[in-house]
């Protein structure tokens, strides 16, 4: 952040919810059919079709609301956005404007200094998505699929609370992990289900009104996010110190070139002419629903964490990251629950060779190779001393490959851990004789060496001897 | 045996039960009766032959085997706005004038369902926007009381046919009194139900919050009888409500001692047409020699229904009509430059001059700027005009009046001022606005015109006003009269 | 007229209508007509008065999220004008 000026941003997050059918239609929702094949009439636009709303998008923002602690509308309204588009079938996107289903909201995130800060959550409300056009193979026209219009969406509105690229970050995975726990998303950005568009202004430190702001579209990647927030601080710092004036506008992010471009085509004097849909009566929830549905919220990732920390003892950071996914969550307990191993050493496997797996081989935590029970039995190996921490991970890499469990790995690889003392003398002695010199230096002060021959030694054993007691052994041995 | 194009739906039902005629013998009659007179009157934009005979053979079919809905084999005609799948839905427009619906409206299927054969598609104002037919895209309908008048709109395709004796009954749209102005001018029954009593589904949108389908017919009692089939829930309208529907046929035969008629002064204020008001207020005498009372009701706002609707209908009518681009389905201009072209042009040359302006007031009304005073004033002012219904309802039963303020006008009086045209709704638009079931029934004539009396009701009311719509009609026959040239 | 040209242009250019210069100039004319008419509107006593949006005071029904329609695409595009491999086409989108 360059001295002198402060940075505003606030996040609208489109997040598409999990229902099988759309928000006003029976058209399916999955992903990546043939264009317009999941596309009915109510989705196409028709002449005298009605839209009536889906059950499921309710209890989704019902959940949402109670999960970021805000209000949940006893009466909510639908009204129309009208523009013109082509993916836009009606002319209109049933949206919700003076009324929404959300409103007053707010999630804690970490600043820069690791403090816990609120950020507001101004409102959620239920809409409709658009189609998409198409360009490429067209030449000169473009191919409107609308497999896709009447998406249910939840967008999400934050307060102009964050203060900087990483706090939006911040807030972004948190909103994502919130709903991916809650059910209501599959927060999938590569299919669009979960996208994030940043209103971005700058001013000068101690200024009390806010800066222009610009509004960053097409952010579909935490990193994408991160990088288009900053190099928006910086052009509009630069601007303005060269005498320049921000502008309204809308900007692209391109991640090829890194940078934000304006996009004059959308500027065109926006009068969207909302109005309360009269196609749709007010959507009201009684005090004894929003209840029912809070009996079935499931633990969130705050309260998950704190748990983890209380009762498993496990360090902040290594709570934080097991808290962040649901199936993570469920996972790591599922492997404490299987072992008697500290959690903490449960936990650094996890985190450590586990996920370092799935990451290496782009894999979701549901499509371990590995499953907790197993990855529980090499825990249990180390725990009672079958095996050494180094063989460990040759094991799992075994198991990795689906050459079977821990247990089938050690007996069929012979890697069980030596811990019968004579026989752990015999390789000592061998390694003592076969190396003099080194004996000498090490008798004579250099201590240090007794490293060398607890690798001479392990190597001898293919690393199958316990460490602890050929490091004791060897340094009797040594004293004579 | 009476012509069968005399003869009421009731009428006819009773031929078909004891076997006098088959609806082939019936369709046939009606067809060709149409085929040999609609050229005077424009009244249809499609006549469906093949589809209604085949309708007819299965009705008699259904017959022979016992299995004869409560409309079986009885001929209808649809108004143009009601989606037929397979058959050209136009709505009276040239954007329309390539569409082949693929679904049917709720209402259609009903009427399907329990037998009802279609005869074709009523002409109509084009999109249901105007008040005599003569916006229609597919030219002016006539009316059969005299050829140089309109048969009044939005249903005056639906109005002329029934009042020419092509068909006893066929389907309506009211907006602000499409199915009731054009009913009272061609010397018909017609009844718009409480908003919600029927279902919009397939039905193009006009003004989505006043638009209510309903019927036109010769009496109450065949009104009541396709009421009845086509009321109720729809899942598919949200605004369609889950209420048993009455027996409409049993109710229309009580007496209708006791009835307390309201009657609103400003109904026969200075708009309205002397001969007019003599012929309505002799019609309410008549209802209170059966026994109803008159009583001066108060509805202080009504005076505003007509700048109120022209907002709030142009408003919801701009929004629903942008799906009218030329992409999925529709006119699509020739040739475009790029897409605004495409937008521009294929909606320029696609609507017809009313509904361009009415598109036009209503995005003005919505805009940045404008939306307080003039759509949100206008749903203020509405709120305003339904309480005094409410209150009005508290002391009567149903609210008597004329329906419009004179007589059949000339075909092209009025289509260069939109404001007068806008007035001939000046008595029906209040039922929409408040979402009250309304009729009219022919009460006379003035110059050898229908003159038309407009009872409203409270919110589902339905049955009350068909029951006094039924017993005035036992009292006098100004509904048996046929237009010259059409006996 | 209480509306000129810019501004009946500017509310066509909304409402995507492409209007001749004698449409424009009858427009002017005719618009200017119902907005002096509606204008009336304004001496009504509205203060605190709730908008009403809709004839019937009822709440939305909902429905379950059961997957209901499936693919009728060829026969929905039987209606349009323009399209290829399944989707609609219009000149090109320039984004």
């Amino acid at each position: 952040m360059r001295a002198g000026w402060e940075v505003v941003i606030g996040l609208e997050v489109h997040t598409q919810l999990a229902t099988s059918s759309k928000i006003f239609s029976g058209a399916s929702t999955a992903y990546g059919a043939e264009p317009n094949t999941q596309a009915c009439l109510v989705d196409l636009g028709y002449p005298g079709v009605l839209p009536v709303l889906n059950k499921e998008v309710v209890r989704m923002a019902t959940l949402f609301g109670l999960a970021v602690n805000a209000t949940v509308a006893r009466r909510s309204v639908f009204a129309r956005k009208n523009y013109f588009y082509p993916d836009l079938p009606k002319g209109y996107q049933i949206s919700q404007l003076e009324l929404p289903i959300v409103e007053h909201g707010e999630m804690m995130i970490f600043d820069a200094d690791g403090n816990e800060k609120r950020i507001g959550i101004t409102r959620a409300h239920l809409e409709e998505d658009a189609g998409k056009s198409i360009h490429e193979g067209l030449e000169d026209k473009s191919g409107i699929d609308l497999n896709r219009a009447g998406t249910p969406l939840l967008e999400i509105v934050s307060e102009p609370d964050l203060r900087s690229a990483k706090e939006a970050v911040a807030y972004l995975r948190k909103i994502h992990t919130i709903v991916r726990y809650l059910g209501i998303s599959d927060g999938n950005m590569q299919e669009g289900s979960f996208r994030c568009d940043a209103n971005v202004s700058v001013r000068p430190a101690g200024q009390k009104e806010l800066g222009t702001r610009a509004e960053l579209k097409n952010l579909n990647s935490f990193r994408f996010i991160e990088k288009a927030i900053n190099f928006e601080i910086e052009r509009q710092i630069d601007l303005i110190e060269d005498g320049g004036k921000v502008v309204q506008e809308t900007r692209l992010y391109d991640s090829v070139k890194d940078e934000t471009r304006s996009m004059r085509s959308k500027e065109e004097a926006n009068d969207y002419r909302y109005f309360p849909d009269p196609d749709l009566l007010p959507v009201e929830i009684t005090d004894e629903y929003i209840e029912a549905q809070r009996a079935t919220m499931p633990e969130l990732p705050d309260a998950k964490q704190q748990r983890f920390v209380n009762d498993y003892e496990l360090k902040v950071d290594d709570a934080v990251i097991l808290a962040a996914s649901r199936p993570l969550a469920d996972y790591f307990e599922a492997v404490v629950s299987a072992t008697d191993a500290k959690a903490q050493f449960a936990a650094n496997w996890v985190i450590g060779d586990l996920m370092g797996a799935l990451n290496r081989d782009s894999k979701d935590i549901e499509d371990s190779h590995i499953s907790a029970v197993e990855l529980a039995g090499l825990v249990n190996r180390i725990h009672d001393n079958s095996i050494s921490g180094k063989i460990a991970k040759q094991v799992f890499d075994a198991m990795w490959d689906g050459e079977g469990s821990a247990d089938q790995v050690i007996d069929a690889k012979g890697l069980k851990q030596i811990t019968d003392s004579s026989a752990i003398e015999v390789v000592v002695d061998k390694v003592i004789a076969a190396n003099p010199s080194q004996v000498a230096e090490y008798q004579a002060g250099k201590g240090k060496l007794i490293g060398f021959f607890v690798g001479k030694v392990m190597q001898e054993t293919k690393g199958q001897a316990n460490p602890g007691q050929v490091n004791k052994i060897l340094k009797d041995k040594l004293k004579a | 045996m009476m012509e069968l194009y005399t003869q009421t739906l009731n009428e006819l039902s009773l031929g078909l039960e004891h076997g006098d005629f088959t609806s082939v013998e019936l369709t046939q009659a009606l067809l060709a009766r149409i085929a040999a007179h609609n050229e005077k009157l424009n009244a249809f934009v499609t006549i469906t032959s093949d589809e209604a005979l085949a309708a007819a053979e299965r009705a008699d079919d259904a017959r022979a085997k016992g299995r004869a809905g409560i409309l079986n084999g009885l001929p209808i005609v649809h108004k143009d706005i009601f989606c037929t799948r397979g058959i050209k839905t136009s709505c009276g427009s040239r954007m329309l004038d390539n569409f082949i619906s693929p679904y049917d409206a709720t209402v259609v299927e009903k009427l399907a369902a329990a037998g009802a054969v279609v005869l074709g598609k009523a002409n109509m104002d084009e999109f249901a926007m105007g008040s005599s037919n003569e916006t229609s895209f597919y030219g002016a309908v006539k009316n059969p009381w005299d050829l140089s008048c309109s048969p009044g709109g939005s249903s005056g395709g639906s109005s002329a046919a029934v009042a020419a004796r092509f068909t006893p009954a066929a389907t309506g749209t009211d907006t602000g009194g499409s199915i009731r102005q054009p009913a009272a001018l061609t010397g018909t029954v017609g009844i718009k139900p409480t908003y919600g009593r029927v279902s919009r589904y397939g039905m193009v949108a006009f003004a989505s919050s006043l638009d209510q389908a309903g019927v036109i017919t010769r009496t109450a009692e065949d009104a009541a009888r396709l009421l009845g089939v086509m009321a109720g829930f729809d899942e598919r309208d949200s605004t369609s409500i889950d209420q048993a529907v009455p027996d409409y046929t049993a109710e229309i035969g009580k007496s209708i001692k006791g009835l307390r008629v309201g009657i609103v002064r400003q109904h026969f204020d200075a708009g309205l047409d002397e001969q007019t008001g003599v012929r309505v207020k002799e019609a309410i005498a008549v209802l209170e020699s059966m026994g109803a009372t008159a009583i001066e009701v108060n509805l202080p706002n009504i005076d505003l229904s007509v700048p109120t609707y022209y907002v709030v209908a142009p408003a919801e009518c701009s929004s629903n009509l942008s799906r009218f681009d030329g992409v999925r389905f529709g006119y699509r201009a020739e040739n475009p430059e790029d897409l605004l072209d495409l937008y521009c042009r294929s909606r320029g040359e696609g609507f017809g001059d009313e509904v361009k302006r009415r598109i036009m007031t209503g995005a003005y009304v919505l805009s940045a700027g404008y939306y307080d005073a003039y759509y949100l004033k206008a749903q203020q002012v509405r709120a305003l005009i339904a309480d005094d219904f409410k209150k009005a309802f508290a002391d009567v039963d149903v609210i008597a009046g004329p329906t419009v303020p004179a007589p059949a006008f000339k075909l092209g009086d009025k289509v260069d001022d939109p404001i007068q045209m806008y007035l001939n709704d000046i008595y029906t638009i209040g039922a929409n606005l408040a979402g009250l079931p309304a009729i009219s029934i022919p009460c006379g004539f003035v110059n050898e015109l229908p003159v038309g009396l407009h009872l409203v009701g409270a919110h589902f009311a339905e049955a009350s006003l068909l029951r006094a719509a039924h017993q005035y009609q036992q009292q006098t026959d100004f509904h048996r009269a046929c237009p010259e040239g059409f006996q | 007229m209480s509306l000129d040209k810019d501004q009946v242009q500017h509310i066509a250019m909304l409402a995507r209508l492409k209007l001749s210069d004698a449409e424009l100039v009858q427009s002017v004319e005719k618009l200017s007509r119902i907005v002096d008419f509606v204008d009336q509107l304004a001496a009504a006593d509205t203060d605190g008065v709730v908008p009403m949006a809709h004839p019937l005071d009822a709440a939305q029904r909902l429905r379950p999220d059961v997957v209901t329609d499936s693919n009728e695409r060829d026969r929905f595009q039987q209606n349009s004008a323009a399209v290829a491999d399944g989707l609609y086409l219009v000149p090109k989108v320039i984004e």
